[in-house]
């Protein structure tokens, strides 16, 4: 029995798609002053890390402070976890933790006294609260600083200070609200460092929401575009990456002029991009296979044909174009 | 776990229990509010009439040290009501001015660096957040109000033996809820304002003339209008009614002077408003700031 229940357990963690999802997005909408800001999102969200994207007030900020329970569904629900945001708000967030994305501290305290108030309020006992202060602000490179007031930080020391404070009680979940703003090259670096680590030590889910495509990529194997507080698109970077086979790279030998010609006659667009190099888009019925006829006929050989994998802008921009759910 | 560790590790040992954590915004807030000498010094000063009025008590009780002083047990103030209505009032004006030094900043700066969805993205609702909030004010008034009062209270009645404990219990309840609304009600106005106001000066100030400002209009409608219904906006008249009220020593009917003729004061009766009306303006005010806490104290402000 318990090596059946193991063995189960090691093909749960191997299957991602036998997670219980992190959050679970029941037609949730949110309503302010009868606009709709948020509208029937659906879905169950899984990775260990999720970018959260989309154009200024599609609606990233207030899912996130919905989820949070700041505001109120005005129809639907979610659960994080299991558990509902209507229900058991409180529940849930003592399972997160939450990096807001403007200039968030308490005046005229010193680093650790910030970050282990926070910690006590998460319901730590002060001795334990003080000691995970020290280790959090140690751990976000803060160390030296800690007995600073958080006045007199820089931008990029609260924006490390702010992530302290969303780690200190170790929550299973981090919502971080644009990390990265107001952040200069190094700075930003670390803080993109710091966000993979805790990704990569599998003891937390990250919600990571930016305007920059930059940092998701780095951080974030999936991604949930939204648009007009719509869900635009739900998928794994990597496979939606290759799952444009329309874009073509071809290396080829022969007469590459007859053969770009009769590919153009084909209805395909195609670029000549070196000697012996050659990009084409696929349209309409135009298959590979048709490739391969249209080079054996020309006597040219086909040495390398690779598919472009599409960046996160690509993926973007692609979903600001179509703007449907794909769930 | 030592700090060189530097991993990102979840929390696994016990937490507090949810009732109690609203006690950690106190235990913050009287490190910063302590640090002040000046502070320090005035909540010291506080504690001088409880003094006086100890010694007063040992004096009553203590032939020796009459004798000593050559005073008369006649010459000194009876411990009775008034006596205690009068220690109750003196230390609810100290009371007011540290709330006018603590309360106004206690939600302001808060509000003013955005910390407040720090605090609430936590296990702790905006109610708690008000009851830290306030208990920072209520635990530092208690100290110099009702607290030392019951033990002076407590003090006499050892002084004067079971039998004045028993006929007098009643003034113990007096001194309680007299005290707590000297400090509710100033406290829950200066956190109303605090959520009102993000710069503290402005609050304080606000505050102050909040308590001032109605008294000096309400004592013009007496004057004007022969009576004493202009008291009902003023909040220290509504305090002081409703005091002299649980002391037993408020009357309705009260001589208003209407000028002079030859150098004699003309005077005519008019009548306090009711006891019912002050309790019911004071808890129509206590309404109005929990309403405004309500309002204010949110994560984020929806801007419809």
């Amino acid at each position: 029995m318990a090596l059946a229940a193991t063995i189960q357990e090691q093909a749960t963690l191997r299957d991602p798609a036998k997670f219980a999802p992190v959050i679970d997005l029941n037609d949730l909408s949110v309503t302010f002053g009868g606009r709709p800001i948020l509208q029937s999102l659906q879905g169950e969200l899984r990775g260990r890390a999720i970018g959260l994207l989309g154009p200024n007030g599609a609606g990233k900020t207030t899912l996130i402070h919905t989820l949070l329970g700041f505001h109120s569904p005005s129809s639907g629900t979610a659960q994080i976890f299991g558990k509902d945001i209507r229900t058991d708000a409180k529940e849930i967030r003592s399972l997160i933790g939450y990096m807001p994305e403007r200039d968030s501290y308490i005046a005229k305290m010193s680093a650790v006294r910030f970050v282990r108030l926070m910690a006590e309020l998460s319901g730590l006992p002060p001795e334990a609260a003080l000691e995970r202060a020290h280790e959090a602000l140690f751990y976000v490179g803060l160390g030296e600083a800690r007995y600073r007031s958080l006045d007199t930080y820089s931008l990029g020391m609260k924006q490390l200070a702010k992530l302290a404070q969303a780690i200190v009680h170790g929550p299973r979940l981090i919502f971080l609200d644009e990390p990265t703003n107001g952040l200069d090259p190094p700075a930003r670096q670390r803080m993109i460092r710091l966000v993979r680590e805790i990704r990569d030590s599998g003891k937390a889910n990250i919600v990571l929401s930016s305007h920059l495509l930059r940092d998701v990529e780095e951080c974030c194997e999936e991604i949930l575009i939204l648009k007009d507080g719509r869900l635009a698109v739900y998928c794994n970077l990597e496979e939606e990456r290759k799952s444009n086979r329309k874009f073509l790279l071809l290396e080829t030998r022969g007469d590459q002029e007859k053969f770009v010609g009769a590919i153009g006659a084909l209805g395909c667009e195609y670029a000549v991009t070196g000697d012996h190099r050659v990009k084409i888009v696929l349209q309409g019925g135009t298959e590979v296979k048709d490739l391969y006829r249209v080079a054996a006929q020309y006597d040219v050989q086909i040495r390398r044909l690779s598919y472009k994998r599409d960046s996160l802008e690509d993926i973007f921009l692609k979903a600001m174009e179509n703007g449907h759910g794909s769930l | 776990m030592a700090v060189y560790e530097v991993t990102y590790k979840p929390y696994l040992g016990k937490l507090t229990p949810e009732w109690s954590r609203f006690l950690v915004i106190p235990r913050h807030a009287f490190r910063d509010v302590f640090k002040s000498k000046l502070f320090t010094a005035f909540f010291v000063i506080c504690f001088i009439p409880l003094l006086v009025e100890a010694i007063l008590i040992y004096l009553h009780h203590n032939v020796n040290a009459l004798g000593i002083l050559k005073v008369n047990v006649r010459e000194l103030l009876p411990i009775d009501a008034s006596f205690f209505r009068t220690f109750v009032g003196l230390q609810a004006s100290f009371a007011f001015f540290v709330t006018l030094l603590v309360g106004p900043p206690l939600v302001a700066k808060d509000l003013r660096n955005n910390a407040l969805p720090l605090f609430l993205c936590r296990p702790f609702t905006r109610t708690e957040y008000v009851a830290g909030k306030m208990s920072v004010l209520l635990i530092l008034l208690s100290a110099i109000t009702w607290v030392p009062q019951l033990l002076l209270f407590c003090f006499q009645a050892q002084q004067e033996g079971a039998g004045w404990f028993v006929d007098n219990l009643w003034l113990a309840g007096a001194i309680f809820i007299a005290s707590m609304i000297w400090i509710l009600i100033p406290a829950l106005l200066s956190l109303a304002i605090s959520s009102l106001v993000k710069w503290r000066v402005i609050a304080s100030g606000a505050l102050l003339g909040l308590f001032f400002i109605p008294s000096v209009f309400g004592e013009v409608v007496n004057q004007i209008m022969q009576t004493r219904w202009g008291s009902i906006i003023s909040l220290s008249a509504l305090m002081n009614n409703v005091t002299a009220g649980l002391f037993g020593t408020f009357e309705r009917s009260t001589i208003h002077i209407t000028g002079f003729d030859k150098g004699v004061a003309t005077r005519i009766m008019v009548s306090e408003p009711p006891l019912w009306v002050c309790w019911f303006m004071l808890f129509l005010v206590s309404a109005v700031c929990l309403a405004l806490l309500s309002r204010k104290v949110k994560a984020y402000e929806v801007v419809r």
